[in-house]
């Protein structure tokens, strides 16, 4: 059957939120950008007037700074991004129950069999637009199309407020000559490699043969050559299926570099304390823990270890990711960012292999945490804190728990 | 162009509709709404928001009058 996958891409999103709450900075180049005291300084989002002067996403401030004088800054308010975010799903609910969100600000709805009642892809997109622009004065771009991967491709195509259709019998047209870079998951290290074997657009990339494909890039090359020819058959997610929790995480930019192991050390528990609570909240123990560590050339590795036995225990989370930073980096650069996260997931009531030798009391350790959790629920986050969390509090001054909404996501789960 | 906050006396519905009775300007006078012609969500173009959108006629004058999550305003010239 061929399905009708609708994939919407709300334009320049922070930007057009703030640019709607203030309007006297509407025509001027204007960008939403991170806190730079707390070295998150890079440009999140941009309107059209800064996108004109070649402002682009992902830059430095400075930088952005030096393309237009005459910048709007605008902290960024992940709450009001959140609230447009959820009212836009709300407007798709009115269509499908098939919707998947793919981050805060795109979405795929699959609206196949609803022709009868709303039209077919095209009308229901516009529809859509026009619906965002009169009751949340967004616009967005929306792809039709009959595969997830070509639905987003197309959002991506026509910008701003513009409906792009692709169907089974023109895709050759129109998508194949586009760089091979516009497919989702090709970033640039894949697009040096395809470019090494002369493959530079989509169509290219479609006309190789898979095996050659699968030899150069595993089995990532035949996922994408199927991407290429429209074969991509993932189904859009019902709306309360796509939380099924693969891993929990929490990572930061520091407020400075760290330079020895008591910094990261210190980092280290602020996040393993996070993803601990998190853990906790949602039901589950981690198998294992991995770390990504970003140093100042924003060179980023990672690694991971696996647990004796599950935890949802931050001091277990905090000394695996340590033993792994320690056993693994060699301290030739300082460090800008760190990441600890709790993968290989189990339900916390499930039944646990108790370790035969082990002495210390597993459970008095859940019982502190949970109390400890409660404690923070009352009277806050900083009202009980690690002793050496006051060894440098500027470092360490932040709640990665609930200081942060918005979690990447991916395509494959 | 901007807005203002306003004082709003209103009446709620068990349904959970609301219908704004009248509005308090800034120096305290005190209008009627004669009638409420149109609800729905819409952003404030003008003054910049988005929320509930009461047009409303007052005095022989069409005005919107924006609920947005509990904060009433409307746009000023």
């Amino acid at each position: 059957m061929n399905h009708t996958i609708l994939h919407v891409d709300l334009n320049n999103f922070y930007a057009s939120v703030e640019c709607l709450y203030r309007p006297e900075i509407r025509n001027k180049p204007v960008v939403v950008c991170g806190d730079v005291e707390a070295r998150h300084g890079i440009v999140l989002a941009k309107n059209y007037p800064a996108r004109a002067l070649g402002v682009k996403t992902g830059e430095a401030i400075w930088q952005a700074k030096q393309k237009c004088p005459g910048l709007v800054i605008v902290p960024p308010d992940f709450k009001k991004y959140l609230r447009f975010s959820k009212l836009a799903r709300e407007i798709y609910a009115d269509y499908t129950d098939k919707i998947e969100a793919f981050g805060i600000d795109e979405a795929w709805m699959d609206i196949t069999g609803t022709e009868e009642i709303f039209g077919t892809g095209p009308v229901v997109a516009d529809i859509i637009r026009q619906r965002l622009k009169e009751e949340l004065g967004l616009t967005g771009s929306v792809g039709v199309s009959f595969n997830k991967i070509f639905a987003k491709l197309g959002s991506d195509m026509k910008k701003p407020d513009a409906t792009t259709v692709i169907l089974a019998e023109d895709f050759r047209e129109k998508v194949w000559p586009l760089p091979v870079g516009e497919l989702l998951y090709v970033g640039p290290a894949t697009r040096r490699k395809l470019a090494n074997r002369a493959i530079f657009t989509i169509g290219e990339l479609a006309q190789r043969d898979s095996k050659d494909l699968k030899l150069l890039l595993g089995v990532w090359g035949e996922t994408l050559w199927n991407f290429a020819n429209g074969r991509d058959s993932a189904p859009v997610r019902l709306s309360g299926e796509n939380n099924i929790i693969k891993s929990v995480g929490n990572s930061t930019t520091t407020v400075r570099d760290l330079v020895n192991n008591q910094d990261v050390k210190l980092i280290i528990y602020v996040l393993a304390e996070s993803v601990a609570a998190r853990l906790r909240k949602h039901g589950f123990k981690c198998m294992t823990v991995s770390i990504s560590i970003r140093n100042n050339e924003l060179h980023l590795c990672e690694k991971q270890g696996k647990l004796r036995a599950p935890t949802f225990v931050a001091g277990d989370i905090a000394t695996k990711a340590m033993e792994l930073f320690k056993g693994n980096y060699i301290w030739d650069k300082p460090i800008r960012s760190i990441g600890v996260r709790g993968t290989d997931l189990v339900t916390a009531d499930a039944h646990i292999q108790i370790d035969l030798f082990g002495t210390v009391n597993e459970l008095g350790k859940e019982a502190l945490e949970q109390t400890i959790d409660n404690l923070r629920k009352r009277f806050g986050y900083y009202s009980i804190q690690r002793c050496a969390m006051l060894l440098d509090p500027q470092l360490t001054g932040f709640n990665p728990k609930d200081d942060h909404v918005i979690h990447p996501i991916s395509y494959f789960r | 162009m901007s807005k203002i906050f306003i004082e709003v006396t209103a009446e709620h519905y068990i349904d959970g509709s609301i219908r704004p009775l009248t509005i308090k300007w800034e120096d305290g006078r005190v209008f009627e709404i004669d009638r409420v012609l149109d609800v729905r969500q819409a952003p404030s173009l003008k003054g910049g928001g988005l929320g509930i959108r009461y047009t409303c006629r007052i005095r022989n004058k069409e005005i919107y009058l924006f609920d947005e999550e509990g904060r009433w305003f409307v746009n000023t010239i």
